[in-house]
């Protein structure tokens, strides 16, 4: 890909277009591995924000990250597209594999990885700037220059994000002006831009209302056979209306006898929607999401 | 956004006490208080203005010698090439404003960096560099001016130009770390992630995202910076050395009359400053919409 020309690094991340041609033939029940974590631990200084996080994510499924608040839901979530890596005190250990290449493998380069994993934020946050600038900003500082290409990429990402016929003529209008739900779209048009191959939401719809909701989970089921999706939400009825799977995250507190209980994020229970709302194996799993607790 | 909250705030304060004005205009006799309020606030722009405005009318004065300080006649002369009438003053203005654009670029790049590093991060001291800030602004000049004079001396720097150039960056470079600091302070931290996040590295994060937001401060912290720099006195007096700048020169001339062309030069410093505040105003009021 001409992307990782321009890098000048050998970032080595494997192609998801040529799994992509092929996914068509394969049954639907073959499942294709696109994050592997294994025995994850996040700290922040002396701080152990999550602790041993194994999970495996699918391509083209919707994968949900629930938990209450502390659990480490959206710190692991940072950790799938190297954010974390942007707070100096962070550290990680354990490995995470994307497409079989070690995420945090000494010759990766970050800027390559989150071209390739976008995130959407829980705050629509489009730059001060035009509705198109804010689209075109990604294509641009990876190099793309002609104007008729842009172009292009702004109306199919907008028209993939369901903008595009609510904002077409006005382009150049700030992209501050939207509305909250249209901002956030503009923000997953602006993430989409760059052709990535996993989009990580970090609780999408936490400020919007519910038809602004709604328009979102919409979305996500129409790119979700073009992406990989992983979204932390609190909320658990999106959880099962928009998610394949879900991971359960709770906090585990170690009570210490001299009185200063230590608290990390923990992941309780894994598996198919269904399974985590119908049938949970954990007794936590089964409290949160009745509803007794959290 | 805080943008949006940044242009309210300007729109607001335009019509002050905005309640009571609206009060006003409901019923047909302005209330008492409105009227006194009305009437105190002009008065202290009078109080603000008229030295200023005796200033810009005499150097329109036709004085026959030096001594500018009663009105003779209406003339446009100072403003030609008799402005150039004293060398010694046309140097100093020279070097007033080479000190001046100096001391702002030196400070605005300095200062920018300390009020991210304050803004942006927590650290070990941090809240000691906050506090070495508004000390330093706070600090009488007279202080900084001897203490700076000892240090120049202590290190046998001959004092001149550069001496007064490192002084006004020291003292300005405050105002623009906490200027730039406020709008820090203020900044949505997701952006910089999500500029990231499209895959631009740190140096395109900053100029991409990073300094158009806090370029408000920066513009602010540099305006402040050439504002009091330019004018300074206390501190330029005592690391100068033989070198003159524009102040200097009036105090050392005051004994032997300020002829029109002061008047001239500060006229003309004053219409550039109105005009740079009017730009950014209006600058600001643009990159808001």
């Amino acid at each position: 890909m001409e992307q990782q020309e321009r890098d000048g690094v050998t970032t080595r991340l494997p192609e998801p277009a040529a799994l992509a041609d092929t996914s068509a033939e394969v049954p639907e029940k073959h499942l294709v591995p696109v994050f592997d974590a294994k025995s994850v631990s996040i700290f922040y200084g002396s701080f152990r924000a999550v602790t041993d996080v194994s999970l495996t994510i699918y391509e083209h499924e919707i994968t949900a990250f629930i938990g209450s608040s502390g659990s480490g839901k959206s710190t692991v979530l940072r950790a799938f597209n190297r954010m974390n890596d942007l707070v100096p005190i962070a550290h990680m250990d354990g490995e995470i594999d994307y497409r079989g290449v070690s995420l945090y493998g000494p010759d990766v380069s970050p800027v390559a990885v989150r071209r390739r994993i976008g995130m959407v934020f829980q705050k629509p946050n489009p730059f001060p700037k035009s509705i198109y600038e804010n689209v075109a900003y990604g294509p641009r500082i990876n190099g793309i220059r002609k104007k008729s290409h842009l172009d292009e990429i702004v109306e199919s990402s907008l028209q993939k994000a369901a903008l595009w016929d609510e904002v077409k003529d006005r382009l150049n209008k700030s992209g501050l002006g939207l509305s909250g739900g249209q901002a956030q779209r503009l923000c997953i048009a602006r993430t989409l831009a760059v052709e990535p191959d996993v989009v990580l939401m970090d609780e999408p719809c936490s400020a919007l209302d519910p038809i602004a909701t709604g328009r979102i989970e919409d979305l996500m089921h129409e790119i979700k056979s073009q992406y990989t999706i992983v979204i932390v939400t609190h909320n658990m009825q999106q959880a099962t209306r928009v998610s394949d799977r879900t991971a359960f995250f709770s906090v585990l507190r170690n009570e210490k006898p001299g009185g200063n209980d230590t608290r990390t994020g923990v992941l309780v229970e894994y598996g198919t929607t269904q399974q985590i709302f119908e049938d949970p194996h954990d007794s936590r799993t089964q409290a949160y999401v009745t509803g007794r607790i959290g | 956004m805080t943008v949006d909250t940044y242009s309210e705030r300007a729109r607001d304060s335009a019509p002050a006490a905005s309640p009571a004005a609206d009060r006003g205009r409901r019923r047909p006799r302005r209330r008492w208080g409105d009227r006194l309020l009305f009437a105190w606030t002009w008065l202290i722009i009078i109080w603000l203005a008229l030295p200023i405005a005796v200033m810009i009318i005499f150097s329109f004065n036709n004085p026959h010698g030096r001594f500018n300080f009663t009105w003779v006649g209406f003339t446009l002369k100072w403003y030609g090439p008799h402005l150039l009438d004293y060398p010694s003053l046309t140097t100093a203005m020279e070097n007033s404003l080479i000190v001046a654009f100096a001391a702002t670029v030196g400070s605005v790049v300095l200062g920018t960096l300390v009020g991210l590093a304050l803004g942006k991060y927590r650290f070990r001291g941090l809240g000691t560099a906050n506090l070495v800030q508004f000390a330093a602004i706070s600090a009488p000049d007279i202080v900084l001016a001897s203490s700076l004079l000892a240090f120049f001396v202590t290190l046998r720097v001959p004092l001149g130009l550069p001496t007064i150039i490192v002084a006004h960056i020291m003292f300005c470079l405050s105002f623009v770390a906490v200027t730039v600091r406020a709008r820090v302070l203020t900044l949505d931290r997701s952006l910089e992630e999500a500029a990231r996040d499209l895959g631009a590295g740190p140096w395109a994060t900053f100029r991409l995202v990073t300094l158009p937001l806090i370029f408000p401060g920066v513009l602010a912290g540099a305006l402040l910076a050439f504002a009091i720099s330019i004018d300074d006195f206390v501190v330029t007096s005592f690391v100068s050395g033989s070198t003159q700048t524009f102040p200097l020169w009036i105090w050392s001339a005051t004994r032997n009359g300020l002829p029109p062309q002061v008047d001239v030069l500060g006229t003309l410093i004053f219409v550039g400053g109105l005009l740079i505040a009017g730009g950014s105003a209006l600058f600001g009021r643009r990159g808001t919409r």
